[in-house]
This record gives structure tokens, C-alpha cells and sequence, in this order.
């Protein structure tokens, strides 16, 4: 569950990477954690070791809203992506798509997935770069990113902005549909595979 | 609802019988027909279980596996992390009542091998992991698609995920293929026309002559790849083949309800009336084995290719992309492939893990030498591959030829494991993503078919099999 989340204004990080896998956001080693959060060392850990990677720029030190580029986060279904994303200090990612799961994980954990057109990220990342302490918001209200005196409008799943505003726990709200999900069970097709009783739960 | 008449195509016909409920925006509540799980992207979901005080809902539609993390040669676990997430997994089994495969059992493997195996993957059923190669499973004409672990918890309590309508796209293979190209060429072949992302959005329906002859095994390829070109899940529509797969496997439709889920199951088509948002026609008469130069599925060329020039490419993004995957790779505009020293060669994974694979590499293996100065792992799918090799005493003719034999996992297709690529290691890997660093920090991954990857070990350079 997270916390209602209506507006979010902070500095940007311009990544100026395209087709960023969730490999890359957190290597496969660092999937082998069961906790949910301590994944800041993780993030972009290879790339971080690359020459002029603004991650560990001091100028960009509490920037909290990722300026990337096209198809980001593709790949892998791994959340430990957005975890990472998120322990680090991000709240929004800007780039000129995403890939399907890790929006859906994004979404899930209220780190705003944000689609706008290539032009105005280079424009974004090209102001940030002037000036990191360039402000950015992100108004979910609004459904708007704003820097200075340009102003973008930007599509997102309507339900999802819903649970984000309100803070809302997706699984309590479907389970307030329980005896409809009961009833789509009662009429499911008899064949359908069941496990009747494990022949082996796990055990130590 | 929309009659089964209706100019419908499969997935919305596949849709529309799992929708539980409707939101106001017009996303619905589909329930889960199955759930599979593994050990990596599920110990932090039963957490939240735990910490809401809520109980799985149907452990009976849950099935578990070991296979990330877990090594190919015995069955110790060496690794403290690696370990303690497995026993998380066992744990959480336990606790909840959920069927585990466990490492070193007889029905342990690859969780997308093992699931059709096992006949849990029919036609028509909705099917979800945290693993986004369960596309993989669309093959049966499946809606089976990858979440991330807050949507695993979602649906360990409910059975049901809240997903807005997928838009459709149609993938009609023309023509037939020449010998020695298989589905992976195949896959290959179209990622490097419509991108590694070119169909994000999308589910894919697969058609064509060329699907129809293909077997259970090369179909879960080319669903397998589907995630590689971006889209959400691949399906194709169930035939007799499929029904032929499926019959008498453990949890396939009893004698007594079989003919009637046959049934059930033929009408599972798209209306040839019907309207894709989206459509691709692919004639795959034309195809040659493939092999990826880059770091991205969609980075692929004929392996009689070289490495594309940059003016050759689309646009300027394409370019620099490029420009930063041919120094990760190590290769320049015009490098030819058939240049490249290969130091190992992977068979295996949820791409290329299964009996046909294995069959194709040994084929072009036999009587023949791994080459000297290249390591060539066999790793099959599941312990049920494994068996069905040495039963065919293909694992005779991988030891010979001086390959590994190794037992069920991810393996190196993915870099969780013990079997990890060395930095500077350059791969010919049959599975799915050459991504940077997948198989090992600055490991460098060309994709293959199985074919390819046995030609390649015996030459040492990445090698088409009519060229021995």
C-alpha cells in the first residue's frame, strides 16, 4: 500500500539512454534478496562503474524524477527495477514509452510512469542539464508535467491514477468483490487442472 | 458479451470468458485460471501476504519451482543468498499448502517447460507468473503473460488481476522454411524487422502454414520470443497437434470430459471476419539462421551477415544504440559474424531447453568435436528433457562431443546462478536476451538456434550447420 500521491515536484536526473532493459536497471544478482526494499546499491550498478554516468553526479544529488529516453524499462519483469528506482529517491519516470510490466510494476508501487514525445524529453533533459536544480512536477490532479512555463499533458490508466490519489489497496478492493469472483468459479469449466492436494509443499 | 460467432478474435474470445467483474474506466477483473511461481519474484509477495493477515486463495490453482537460482551440477546450493530465497520458497509452499518442484525431483525444470509437461496449460485458460517469459505458454492457444510480484500478490489472494483490454495484433507467417531454419531464425528474423519493442502493447496471434506445421515444442519457441518483440503475450490457436500434446498428460482433461474440452477447444479461433488492431505479414520462405550481433533481440542478422553499417540503420536513436552495442560487443559496421570467436555455447533455457532442441544440437553433434578452446554447456529444460534424452541417448552423443550434460535450470540465460559468464566471455546462447551483462557482468551474448549453437562449437566461430 502506499501513500495517496497527488502532485510531486522535484529535480530531474537526465539518463540520455535508450532501450534501458530491467537488466540493466538491477542486475540479475541483486534479484536474490527476498525484502522488498534495500535496493538502492542495486540501481544501474554496472552502468554506474561507466565514466560521466549522472547517477553519482553530485549535481544531480536528490533529483527524484527520471528523465530517460524511448522504451524503458523492457525486458525482464523483475519489480526489484522500481524498488531500486524508488530506494534510491525517484518518484516519476519520464521517457517516450515503457515497457508493459514494468509500467504495470511501476503503477503498482506509485512511481509514476510518464510517456511524453522524444522532443520534449531532450528538451527536459537538455534544461536539467543547464540547470540541475531546474524543478519538475509531476501533477497527478492535473494529470500534467510542468517545468517553467511549458506544460505537458500526459495519458495514464485512469483506475491506476485512482488508487494513486486515494492510496488505495488494490487487493482489498477486489476482495470487496469476492462473491463475484465466487460466482465466476461456481460456472468454471470442469476440466480445468487442479492441484487436489500436493504430493510435495515445500517444507525445510 | 460477444457470441462465439461474432467477428471476435481469439484473445478476446479468451478474454471475455475470465472477465469477473467491470470498473467504470472500463478495465476489468480476470480471474487466473493458474498460477505459477518461482523462487526470485515471490518471496517478497507471501511477505505482503503475511503482513495483511490474508490467506492464499486457491493453492490448488498454484503451482511452485525451483529453477532460477538453482545450480546445474548437484543439487547443493552453494550460494547463502541463492540459497535463502529457495528456502523462502519452501517455506512459503509449506505454509500455504502450494504444490513444490524441487530441486533434484523428478518433475523439477524450467517453470514454462514444466507447466505444459505436466498438461497444466490448456486452451483457452488464463495463466500468469513473475517471469515474463510465460508467454511462452501461449502456445496452446493460452492467455499466459509475465507480472511483477505486487500483481503475484494480487493474484495469490484474489485469483484475479485488474488489467485493462490488450490491444490484438496479427503475425500471418507466409511461405515455409528451408531446411536447417527453425522457429528461433524464425523469431529472429522478425524482431530484426519490426524491433525489439515493435509490438508493445500487443498480444500477438501467430498464423500461417508454417505455424500450422510446427510442433508443440517449436510453437512454445515462437510464443517464447513474443516477449522479445515487446508484446505483453503471443497465442496460437489450438489444433490437433495441441490436442495431441495434451492427451493423456497429468493434469489434461480425464477420459470422460476429454471429448467434450475438445470440443470446447476447436471453437477457440479468431473469426476470419475479425479486425486486429494491428497486422504483420511475414513470409518466412525467405529466412536463414539468424544470429544477433547487439543487445537487443532486435539487433539480428543473417548469420552469413556482418554487423550492419550505421547508415544502415533507421534513425538517429537507432544509431547511437547501436554505436554503444558494437563497443559492448566488441565489433564494428562490417564485422562479419562467422568471424567471431566463440568461447562458450549454451543449449537450454525456456527458449530452446526442450526435447526438439536437444534433438536438433545433437544431430549436427554426432560424430563430431566441441572445438578446442570453446566449452559447450547442455542444459535440458526439466528433469522430464533430461530423461527423454538419455532414453534417446542424446546425452551420449553431447558427452562424446565433449559438451557438459547438465541437469534442469535457468542456467546462463539469465545470471543468477552459478553458471555465469566471465567478463569479455563471448556466448553463443540459445536463449532469449542478449541484453548487457544478462549472463554475466560484461559477458557478451549472440543469440542462436540450437542448430547453430552445436555448429558453433564445433568450429569455434559462430557457424551455420550445412557449413561443417
Amino acid at each position: 500500500m502506499n501513500p495517496p500521491l497527488h502532485r510531486h515536484t522535484g529535480t530531474g536526473l537526465p539518463l540520455r539512454r535508450d532501450d534501458v532493459d530491467t537488466d540493466q536497471i538491477v542486475p540479475a544478482e541483486f534479484c536474490r534478496r527476498i525484502t522488498r526494499t534495500g535496493y538502492a546499491d542495486a540501481l544501474f550498478a554496472r552502468w554506474r562503474q561507466d565514466k560521466g554516468f549522472p547517477l553519482t553526479d553530485p549535481a544531480y544529488t536528490g533529483a527524484t524524477i527520471l528523465i530517460a529516453g524511448r522504451n524503458f524499462g523492457t525486458g525482464s519483469s523483475r519489480e526489484h527495477a522500481v524498488w531500486a528506482l524508488r530506494d534510491w529517491g525517484f518518484r516519476a519516470v519520464l521517457a517516450a514509452g515503457f515497457g508493459d510490466i514494468f509500467r504495470r510494476n511501476a503503477l503498482n508501487n506509485a512511481m509514476l510512469p510518464i510517456t511524453l514525445p522524444s522532443g520534449d524529453l531532450d528538451w527536459l533533459a537538455g534544461r536539467v542539464e543547464q540547470d540541475p536544480t531546474t524543478g519538475i512536477t509531476v501533477d497527478l490532479d492535473l494529470i500534467e508535467v510542468h517545468c517553467g512555463r511549458r506544460r505537458w499533458h500526459f495519458a495514464i490508466d485512469s483506475r491506476a491514477r485512482e488508487l494513486i490519489l486515494a492510496g488505495a489497496d488494490e487487493i482489498s478492493l477486489t476482495l470487496d468483490r469476492a462473491d463475484r469472483i465466487s460466482a465466476h468459479e461456481a460456472q468454471r469449466d470442469p476440466w480445468l487442472p487442479r492441484i487436489a492436494k500436493p504430493t510435495r509443499a515445500g517444507h525445510r | 458479451m460477444t457470441t462465439t460467432d461474432g467477428p471476435t478474435t481469439l484473445v478476446d474470445r479468451v478474454w471475455e470468458r475470465h472477465v469477473v467483474d467491470e470498473w467504470a474506466d472500463g478495465s476489468h477483473l480476470l480471474y487466473v485460471d493458474f498460477h505459477l511461481l518461482h523462487e526470485v519474484s515471490s518471496p517478497q509477495a507471501f511477505e505482503g501476504l503475511r503482513a495483511a493477515g490474508r490467506p492464499v486463495r486457491r493453492p490448488d490453482l498454484t503451482m511452485a519451482v525451483e529453477d532460477h537460482n538453482v545450480p546445474t551440477d548437484g543439487p547443493v546450493i552453494r550460494d547463502d543468498l541463492s540459497r535463502a530465497q529457495v528456502q523462502a520458497l519452501r517455506d512459503n509452499c509449506a505454509e500455504h499448502g502450494i504444490e513444490l518442484h524441487r530441486l533434484g525431483d523428478r518433475g523439477q525444470g524450467i517453470v514454462h517447460v514444466i507447466a505444459p509437461e505436466l498438461g497444466l496449460v490448456q486452451p483457452g485458460m488464463t495463466i500468469v507468473c513473475g517471469d515474463s517469459h510465460t508467454s511462452t505458454l501461449g502456445a496452446f492457444g493460452t492467455l499466459a503473460f509475465g507480472i511483477g510480484t505486487s500483481d503475484v500478490e494480487h493474484v495469490l489472494a484474489t485469483q484475479t488481476l485488474v488489467l485493462p483490454r490488450p490491444r490484438s495484433m496479427a503475425v500471418h507467417f507466409a511461405g515455409a522454411v528451408g531446411p536447417g531454419v527453425t522457429p528461433k531464425d524464425v523469431m529472429l528474423a522478425l524482431m530484426a524487422r519490426v524491433g525489439a519493442n515493435g509490438a508493445r502493447g500487443h498480444v500477438i496471434e501467430y498464423d500461417g502454414e508454417f505455424i500450422d506445421g510446427l510442433s508443440m515444442e517449436g510453437r512454445l519457441t515462437i510464443c517464447n520470443m513474443t516477449v522479445e518483440a515487446g508484446a505483453t503475450a503471443g497465442l496460437i490457436a489450438p489444433d490437433d497437434t495441441t490436442f495431441g500434446y495434451l492427451q493423456n498428460r497429468p493434469y489434461a482433461p480425464s477420459a470422460s470430459a476429454w471429448d467434450e474440452a475438445v470440443a470446447a477447444w476447436r471453437r477457440l479461433r479468431t473469426s476470419p471476419v475479425a479486425v486486429f488492431d494491428r497486422s504483420v505479414d511475414f513470409d518466412v520462405s525467405g529466412v536463414v539462421p539468424y544470429v544477433t550481433w547487439g543487445t537487443n533481440p532486435g539487433q539480428a542478422v543473417p548469420i552469413d551477415g556482418a554487423v550492419p553499417g550505421l547508415e544502415d540503420l533507421a534513425d538517429g536513436e537507432a544509431r547511437t544504440a547501436a554505436r554503444r552495442a558494437m563497443d559492448y560487443m566488441a565489433v564494428q559496421p562490417g564485422t562479419r559474424m562467422k568471424d567471431l570467436h566463440i568461447d562458450t555455447v549454451f543449449l537450454g533455457s525456456c527458449t530452446n531447453g526442450r526435447i526438439e532442441d536437444l534433438r536438433q544440437a545433437a544431430e549436427v553433434l554426432r560424430g563430431r568435436q566441441v572445438a578446442a578452446g570453446t566449452t559447450m554447456l547442455v542444459v535440458p529444460g526439466s528433469m522430464g528433457v533430461r530423461r527423454q534424452a538419455e532414453a534417446e541417448g542424446l546425452h551420449e552423443v553431447f558427452v562424446r562431443a565433449g559438451a557438459q550434460w547438465r541437469s534442469p535450470g535457468c542456467s546462463m540465460c539469465v545470471g543468477l546462478n552459478e553458471d555465469r559468464a566471465r567478463a569479455g566471455e563471448r556466448i553463443a546462447s540459445t536463449s532469449n536476451r542478449n541484453y548487457e551483462g544478462r549472463q554475466g557482468t560484461h559477458a557478451r551474448t549472440h543469440l542462436v538456434s540450437p542448430a547453430v549453437a552445436a555448429a558453433t562449437a564445433v568450429s569455434g566461430r559462430l557457424t551455420a550447420p550445412h557449413e561443417l
